[in-house]
């Protein structure tokens, strides 16, 4: 709402590319943008020789304030852009990018909490930011993650996740792996349905003031909903979904 | 400046021209949404037109689905950047809907208001003349609760976030006032055309 210059294309370098799991590769850029809030997204603008452009929006998950900004992008089989990000672009190569955008599904220090984080595949990336930020603002604000992955290796940031909740006693993580066994005790292997939230929130002993769940449309559909049967104010529960529905 | 390796993947023409500027075309539908898909009544809803608090009419949803019925067929641009072809929804024109009401529309401007608490700033002028209407189906099925059922505002010449899922209402105001997107760094207007994504995009 403020007057003022329209958010400009800035020229993105890619600094260097992290594997992160079997199908998500991260980024690490350096790019003019303004600070953003933990769980904002940016415009990614690539151009062909002939000028032909293609647009995709991808979450941020490095915090604010990182010197170098992070995109965590999922090859997608069919996709136009995620091919081009995990077969060609090499360090030094450079994009556009347009942003921070998003005022809604982000984090802030004097939000505070109890956290909850849920998560599904690459839904993980803004919440890492938000966890990222709050490690770094508000280390001992109860917080509990929720990530679903198809399988141990699929958890993105896992070693990250898991390093948090060992520094943090009030950082509490549980998995789901939805195509293996689990492997650390307490952990699931199965879909978030209503029983497993309401067994995974009763004993974290809570009440999350802000919710932010983010992944695919089903997974999102679904896990909202269930939050809202265990007496979480739907205008608690933050959500960010991808990909089509019917 | 081009992007070293990019080809991309270009539409045909035919897609092309129907593509505003930085969007794809997509076949599936995808759902946005700031918060859970909320559960509505049918036997509860209600829908009110407003002049700031003042309600000018309400429509039960019989009542409502005994309005005059129109369908529409075209093409649907989200500020996500897929873009949707030939949808199909049928509902009640805004045309219709101001006329079983029997208001002349009093101001210029109106928020479109939803059940979750969302609202979106669309100005009077975009909704008549046939440009807009409450949907009740879509693809010849009633629609579904996560695309917006039981009923959404379609205007599908603006980005679609202007469509208020689980729409209760609309409320004419004195000014322009944003709307939930429009607080939060999204465009004031949203035509899909000129690319007005954010707040200050010309």
């Amino acid at each position: 709402m403020n007057a003022g210059a329209p958010l400009a294309w800035q020229n993105a370098t890619i600094l260097r590319i992290e594997r992160q799991t079997p199908r998500i590769l991260s980024f690490f850029l350096r790019a003019p943008l303004a600070r953003h809030e933990a769980g904002q997204h940016v415009d990614v603008r690539l151009t062909a020789d002939d000028g032909y452009q293609a647009q995709r929006s991808y979450s941020i998950a490095s915090a604010p304030g990182a010197p170098e900004l992070e995109l965590a992008v999922e090859r997608l089989d069919d996709g136009e852009v995620s091919p081009y990000f995990h077969e060609i672009a090499q360090p030094g190569d450079q994009f556009e990018v347009r942003g921070p955008i998003g005022g809604h599904f982000i984090w802030r220090d004097e939000d505070g909490g109890p956290l909850l984080l849920v998560g599904g595949g690459s839904g993980l990336v803004p919440l890492m930011a938000i966890a990222r930020h709050r490690a770094s603002v508000a280390p001992d604000l109860p917080t509990l993650l929720i990530a679903s992955a198809r399988t141990w290796d699929d958890f993105l940031y896992r070693d990250e996740w898991l390093a948090m909740s060992d520094r943090m006693p009030e950082f509490a993580v549980r998995v789901t792996t939805t195509r293996e066994p689990h492997r650390r005790p307490g952990d699931l292997d199965r879909r978030l349905d209503q029983m497993a939230l309401r067994e995974i929130l009763g004993e974290w002993g809570r009440l999350p003031r802000h919710v932010y769940v983010c992944g695919s449309t089903p997974f999102v559909e679904a896990v909202a909903t269930h939050l809202t049967h265990e007496r979480i104010p739907p205008r608690q529960i933050r959500t960010e979904r991808y990909g089509g529905a019917v | 400046m081009a992007t070293r390796g990019f080809s991309g993947r270009r539409p045909g023409a035919n897609v092309a021209g129907r593509l505003p500027p930085g969007q794809s075309q997509t076949n599936d539908f995808p759902v946005l949404a700031f918060g859970p898909t909320p559960e509505v009544d049918l036997a509860t809803w209600r829908f009110t037109l407003k002049h700031g608090p003042r309600p000018l009419a309400q429509w039960t949803w019989d009542e409502f689905m005994g309005l005059p019925q129109t369908k529409w067929r075209g093409d649907i641009h989200c500020v996500t950047k897929w873009s949707k072809f030939d949808t199909d929804w049928e509902g009640v024109t805004i045309d219709d809907l101001f006329a079983a009401a029997g208001v002349a529309p009093p101001t210029a401007y109106l928020l479109a208001e939803s059940f979750d608490g969302y609202d979106t700033n669309v100005p009077v002028a975009d909704l008549v003349g046939g440009k807009a209407m409450i949907a009740t189906q879509y693809a010849n099925a009633p629609l579904a609760a996560e695309h917006g059922g039981p009923a959404r505002l379609l205007v599908p010449h603006l980005y679609f976030w202007k469509s208020a899922k689980w729409v209760r209402g609309l409320r004419f105001t004195a000014r322009d006032e944003a709307g939930f997107w429009e607080l939060r760094g999204y465009h004031m207007y949203g035509d899909p055309w000129r690319e007005q994504r954010y707040t200050n995009d010309p």
